[in-house]
This record gives C-alpha cells, sequence and structure tokens, in this order.
C-alpha cells in the first residue's frame, strides 16, 4: 500500500509545474496546456482523497472537473483562433488590448 | 511493492513529462509530452482503484481535448521564433517564477507532510467497490445524487460548443453581411 502523502505530493510537484509554465511562457496555446496540467494535478488530489475517505464523490467530482476542462478547451482555442485572425499572433506579450 | 515500484515510475515520467511541457520550446512537442503525462495519470488512476476516471482520462483528455490542441497547433502554423522571444518583457520574469514555484512546492510538501487528513470514511471500500464494479458505482452516483449537476454539465456543454462555433465563425459571418 503507497502512502496517500506521496500522491499529494506529486499532485502538488504537478501543479506547481504547470504555475510555473503559466508564468514564463508566452505561447498562448502552451499556457492553455499548462492549465490543463493544473486541472489534471487537482483530478489527482480529488481522486486520493475519494480513495482515502472510501467515497465516491471525489471520483464523480473529477468527472465535472473533465466536463469543465472539455467546454474550456474548446471555448479558449476558439477564442485563440479569434485572436490570431485579428492579431496574426499568440504571443501574450503582444495581446494587449485591455491592458490600462 | 510492486505497486510502489510502478507508483515510483509513474510519478517520475509524469514529473519528467510535465516539465518538458513548460519548457520544450516547440508546441507540438509540448502537446506531445502532454499526453504522456495524461497517460501516466491514469496508470495512477488505476493504482488508486478509479478505473472508470483512468478510462476517461485516457479518451478524453489524451483522445479529445488533446486532439483539439494539436489541431489548432497545425491551424495557426506557428513558426517558434515567432512566439517565444528571447527577452523578458516584465524584468526577470522567469527566474523569479521559478524561484516562486519552488517555495510554492516547498510550501505543498510541508503541508502535506505535517496535515493529518481526516474525515467521516464512506462505505465504498475498494473491495465493496470490486464487488458491484467501479462504472456502475459512477454511473448510479450520477443517476441519483448528482443527478442535477450533470444536466447543468450538459447545458455547459452545449453552450461550450455554441461559443465555439461563434467564435472561430466571426469571419465568415461577416463576410455575409458585407
Amino acid at each position: 500500500m503507497i502512502p496517500l502523502t506521496w500522491y499529494l505530493i506529486l499532485s502538488g510537484m504537478l501543479f506547481t509545474i504547470g504555475a510555473v509554465g503559466v508564468l514564463i511562457r508566452r505561447n498562448a496555446i502552451v499556457i492553455f496546456m499548462c492549465i490543463e496540467l493544473m486541472l489534471n494535478a487537482v483530478n489527482l488530489a480529488f481522486v486520493t482523497f475519494a480513495r482515502q475517505l472510501n467515497s465516491m464523490d471525489g471520483q464523480i467530482f473529477v468527472f465535472f472537473i473533465m466536463t469543465v476542462a472539455a467546454a474550456e478547451a474548446a471555448v479558449g482555442l476558439a477564442i485563440i483562433i479569434a485572436i490570431y485572425r485579428n492579431k496574426a499572433t499568440v504571443n501574450v506579450d503582444n495581446i494587449n488590448l485591455m491592458k490600462w | 511493492m510492486l505497486a510502489g515500484l510502478l507508483f515510483i515510475i509513474m510519478g517520475l515520467i509524469t514529473i519528467v513529462c510535465a516539465l518538458c511541457v513548460v519548457f520544450q520550446k516547440n508546441p507540438v512537442y509540448s502537446a506531445i509530452f502532454l499526453i504522456q503525462t495524461m497517460v501516466s495519470l491514469a496508470v495512477l488512476y488505476v493504482l488508486l482503484h478509479a478505473q472508470f476516471i483512468a478510462a476517461i482520462q485516457v479518451m478524453v483528455y489524451a483522445g479529445a481535448i488533446m486532439v483539439l490542441f494539436v489541431f489548432v497547433i497545425m491551424l495557426l502554423n506557428l513558426n517558434k521564433t515567432d512566439v517565444e522571444g528571447d527577452y523578458d518583457k516584465l524584468l526577470f520574469q522567469k527566474p523569479s517564477a521559478i524561484i516562486l514555484g519552488f517555495i510554492l512546492v516547498v510550501m505543498i510538501g510541508v503541508v502535506t507532510l505535517n496535515t493529518v487528513f481526516q474525515g467521516t470514511q464512506g462505505e465504498y471500500t475498494p473491495e465493496s467497490i470490486s464487488q458491484i464494479g467501479n462504472t456502475q458505482l459512477v454511473g448510479k452516483m450520477l443517476f441519483t445524487k448528482y443527478v442535477f449537476p450533470f444536466e447543468i454539465a450538459s447545458v455547459l456543454l452545449f453552450a461550450a460548443v455554441l461559443g465555439a462555433i461563434i467564435l472561430a465563425k466571426k469571419q465568415i459571418i461577416k463576410e455575409k453581411e458585407v
């Protein structure tokens, strides 16, 4: 039996890698992938706690997170395509129209 | 013992691939490494007795969502030098981000190791789940306790599909109006 703390630490490391990726990358698509990475880290934590507490609710939550992630990916990538049409770039440093 | 070894191997693969997602210059390589990360996470879900979640992780994440990503990368046809400039627009953005990330991971580790996680134990032990079946239990929960969120999720997906079509079709509608 693997200690469940290991899973939580792995989940924390994955979440941190995703957060660092959002901070250091400029490509909007890669930033999007890093957000997916963070969602996956949270899913791992949910499944770990569901296993620890002998409950199914955590797994149901993962199901809903995946639904939201799919919706988010569809809309987000459509937004990226729309931005690329207008500005011919996906570099987030150049997309600063709404910056005051 | 075997499960522990498998956990260490899959955990290492997950971490290395996640790091590659962040530090690869080419977005296509990032996408491929992200697929590998998701597949190895599916193995970890199997180790945690969540077989159904593992299956939909492979099908929905590694299958559907990542195909969408690769499609968009292909559609935009980016040359990599164009996107990732070598300069930092904000001063010391990359080093400070990495330092902050290191602090975050240390904090998560300290908190996780020093907390005793307690809660009311549910009725679904791995033995009882294997008697009924993981997928059957998930289905039962979805259509009894979580039936309202389930319906909301279907409306959300419908709205997302409509929104994606509207956003991506903008140009064509404009041409028609003209």
